[in-house]
């Protein structure tokens, strides 16, 4: 789970992160009374939304008065921002964060990650912030310091230490790094984090450490035991399709293609849609129905699938091992029933009461095609969206 | 032979009393596997299917010898549980249960370290579909029959995927000697390169296919481990060709971050190291049948 920038920093601060001063607005009235607030006579407006690269799509601005705020922000508010992380759609700007601009004198990167080599958390480093960290690794791959925290000590003062030596800071700054970096940790590991990015952490003239931007993901799997995190979730954010089929026990993932696709476990999802691909067609959708899927949760993927316009058919491919074939048919049936089925569908089981299952389809007189193996069901279904954008 | 398990293995079935528990039990001992007891804190000196429960691994391995286990905990209790399994001297544990924390994984690891590598139990998931050698025992959730027993390792993240390379290989007549799941998270007990390492040992595999997807550092790391240390010869499909880069794809592990992640780049690293790659999930079977002609194996 994403949450925004204003979110991150409050909870970094709390660590012992220093962070400029800054309040939130929903409105370019509120923003520019915020100003007011903060005092000063320099602000920054930034849009709050799930995504990076803000700046580049005009979603952060610095401002010289109360005015500008208000004008600028009075822009913000409702758009859709589209970035390069967002995809066309973008994504909708609902809250606005207002800050004393600060005078900088270096930017520094900083980022926590999960590292799946060491199994450990992962700190990453560099002198040269306010690139990404992608284009950094690519152009200056030196540049970046990297270090494996061990679970069972946490992160040493000598390690920070090492690591701010590492980035060339002044012996002054030294202290104030290493701090800034193992706050960043303990929010990591007390909070079930997946990313922390500091991006840029800059060095003010006065030569003091802050977090300009703020970044934090956290694990979908540990939400149960972080009630304080969970309700930081803001579902503008959310593609609605997607949250709409995970909160129903659905893995849902809205692709470019039209092909509507129903999968049980999610190596069989990727390789089904890869097949498709291979047979020169386009998956509309990712989606794992999950193990032990009721015919219910079978009408509720049709449904979820058939949300999407683009879909000109659709392939159930599902090979039941904890699943049952039988479940799965009658789930078809049932959409049949219930769901307004236009589209071609293509039918493959296997496993568990397979015979079952075919008998069940077979007896229905549906307009199911059935198919034996995954060639033959993508084969089909890429068929069947050609013969349709023929006719 | 075959790795891990076979008919003799006793097993404990960690959260036995739990309807999922419960089930999947009863389905491990229609295949012939030894289950001697069960878990569940709490309800010791009860029975289910007829088996003892216990309240603790410590009791369970005290009194029946077992040396696997497998644990059907819900996912705030499963961490806790394989480690209780660790201490208790059980040898090879499967993990089913999806959706551990990641830091929960973080700690299990390191608290596998406490163990001397000769005497630190074998995990594998979470996760996952569990293991099964054909014929002989299964400890998880797979249909049994679709497996034929035989001397081709299978080791996979997916479940169902692996389903697919089974049934595509039964139906070509060629047989499993052990099948593995290693899961899709991104922190898991044993990697790819464990796996081979113990097909690599084991005079009853002849082959192995290895069932990667896009995310994570492991498929990599099994190449190099394939190129400099196996004399058999390893076969491979990678699935999420047609993923996005920065999605994630059902699994927790599958999300393509770094370079080295993508289908293509571990397609290419893999083939490289000498390792045949099935193009299509279609022809995973097939790609096994060549291989073992290309090196005059039976299947």
């Amino acid at each position: 789970m994403d949450i925004h920038e204003y979110q991150a920093k409050e909870i970094l601060h709390r660590f012992g992160v220093p962070i400029p001063r800054g309040a939130l607005a929903y409105s370019p009235e509120q923003a520019a009374y915020r100003s007011r607030e903060i005092g000063g006579d320099k602000w920054v407006v930034k849009a709050q939304v799930h995504s990076g690269g803000r700046g580049e799509a005009g979603g952060v601005k610095v401002c010289d008065s109360d005015t500008e705020i208000r004008d600028f922000s009075g822009q913000l508010f409702g758009r859709k921002l589209v970035t390069r992380q967002t995809g066309e759609r973008g994504k909708l700007v609902g809250r606005v964060y207002v800050e004393e601009a600060l005078a900088i004198a270096q930017e520094l990167y900083l980022g926590l990650v999960l590292d799946r080599a060491s199994e450990r958390i992962m700190v990453v480093a560099s002198a040269q912030g306010g690139m990404e960290i992608e284009e950094l690794s690519e152009e200056h791959p030196d540049a970046i310091l990297r270090m494996t925290i061990d679970p069972a000590t946490g992160f040493l003062e000598y390690q920070a230490r090492e690591l701010a030596f590492g980035l060339g800071l002044d012996s002054s700054q030294v202290a104030q790094a290493a701090k800034v970096f193992r706050a960043c940790y303990r929010a990591f590991r007390d909070l079930d984090a997946t990313m922390v990015e500091i991006n840029p952490l800059i060095v003010t003239q006065q030569g003091d450490l802050v977090a300009l931007d703020a970044k934090m993901s956290f694990d979908d799997n540990a939400l149960f035991r972080r009630n304080e995190i969970a309700e930081l979730r803001d579902m503008s954010q959310e593609d609605p399709l997607e949250s709409h089929a995970a909160d129903r026990g659905l893995s849902y993932v809205s692709l470019d293609g039209n092909i509507g696709c129903m999968i049980n476990g999610a190596g069989l999802a990727m390789a089904t849609m890869d097949m498709i691909k291979l047979m020169g067609g386009a998956p509309a959708n990712f989606l794992d129905i999950g193990g032990g899927a009721s015919p219910e949760r079978v009408l509720t993927a049709f449904r979820t699938v058939l949300t999407d316009p683009k879909v000109e058919a659709i392939l159930v491919n599902i090979f039941a091992g904890i699943n049952r074939c039988d479940w799965i048919a009658e789930g078809v049936v049932q959409a049949f029933e219930k769901a307004e089925i236009k589209v071609p569908v293509i039918v493959r089981l296997s496993g568990t009461n397979v015979e079952e299952g075919r008998r069940i389809l077979e007896e229905s007189q549906l307009p199911v095609a059935t198919a034996d193996t995954l060639a033959e069901a993508a084969e089909k279904a890429v068929a069947a969206v050609s013969r349709s954008q023929a006719a | 032979m075959s790795i891990l398990i076979d008919e003799n293995t006793k097993v404990i079935v960690q959260g036995i009393s739990g309807r999922i528990g419960q089930f999947h039990a009863e389905d491990m001992l229609r295949e012939g596997t030894n289950v001697v007891g069960g878990v569940t804190p709490g309800k010791g000196g009860q029975t289910v299917l007829g088996l003892p429960v216990f309240n603790t691994m410590k009791g369970a391995v005290q009194e029946t010898g077992a040396t696997a286990s497998i644990v059907f905990v819900p996912p705030p209790f499963a961490a806790d549980a394989i480690m209780e399994a660790a201490d208790a001297g059980i040898r090879y544990c499967v993990c089913i249960t999806d959706g551990i924390p990641a830091q929960d994984m973080i700690r299990v690891k390191r608290f596998m370290r406490r163990y001397r590598a000769e005497n630190r139990m074998i995990l594998t998931g979470p996760n996952c579909a569990g293991t099964i050698s054909p014929g002989k025992a299964m400890m998880g959730i797979m249909p049994g029959h679709i497996y034929l027993p035989g001397r081709i390792g299978i080791v996979g993240r997916s479940g169902t995927l692996g389903y697919e390379a089974a049934s595509q290989m039964k139906e070509l007549g060629i047989g499993v000697s052990t099948s593995v799941g290693i899961g899709g998270d991104p922190i898991n007990g044993s990697g790819f390169r464990d796996l081979l390492q113990l097909f690599e040992d084991d005079p009853a595999t002849d082959a192995v296919l290895m069932i990667g997807e896009i995310g994570g550092p492991q498929e990599a790391e099994a190449a190099a481990f394939a190129r400099d240390h196996m004399t058999k010869p390893v076969a491979a499909f990678v699935a999420g060709l047609s993923a996005p880069k920065g999605r994630k794809m059902g699994h927790a592990g599958a999300i393509i971050s770094a370079f080295g992640e993508s289908a293509q780049e571990k397609v290419v690293i893999l083939e490289e190291a000498g390792v045949t790659v099935a193009p299509n999930p279609s022809s995973m079977g097939a790609t096994v049948a060549e291989v073992l002609r290309r090196n005059s194996l039976a299947a």
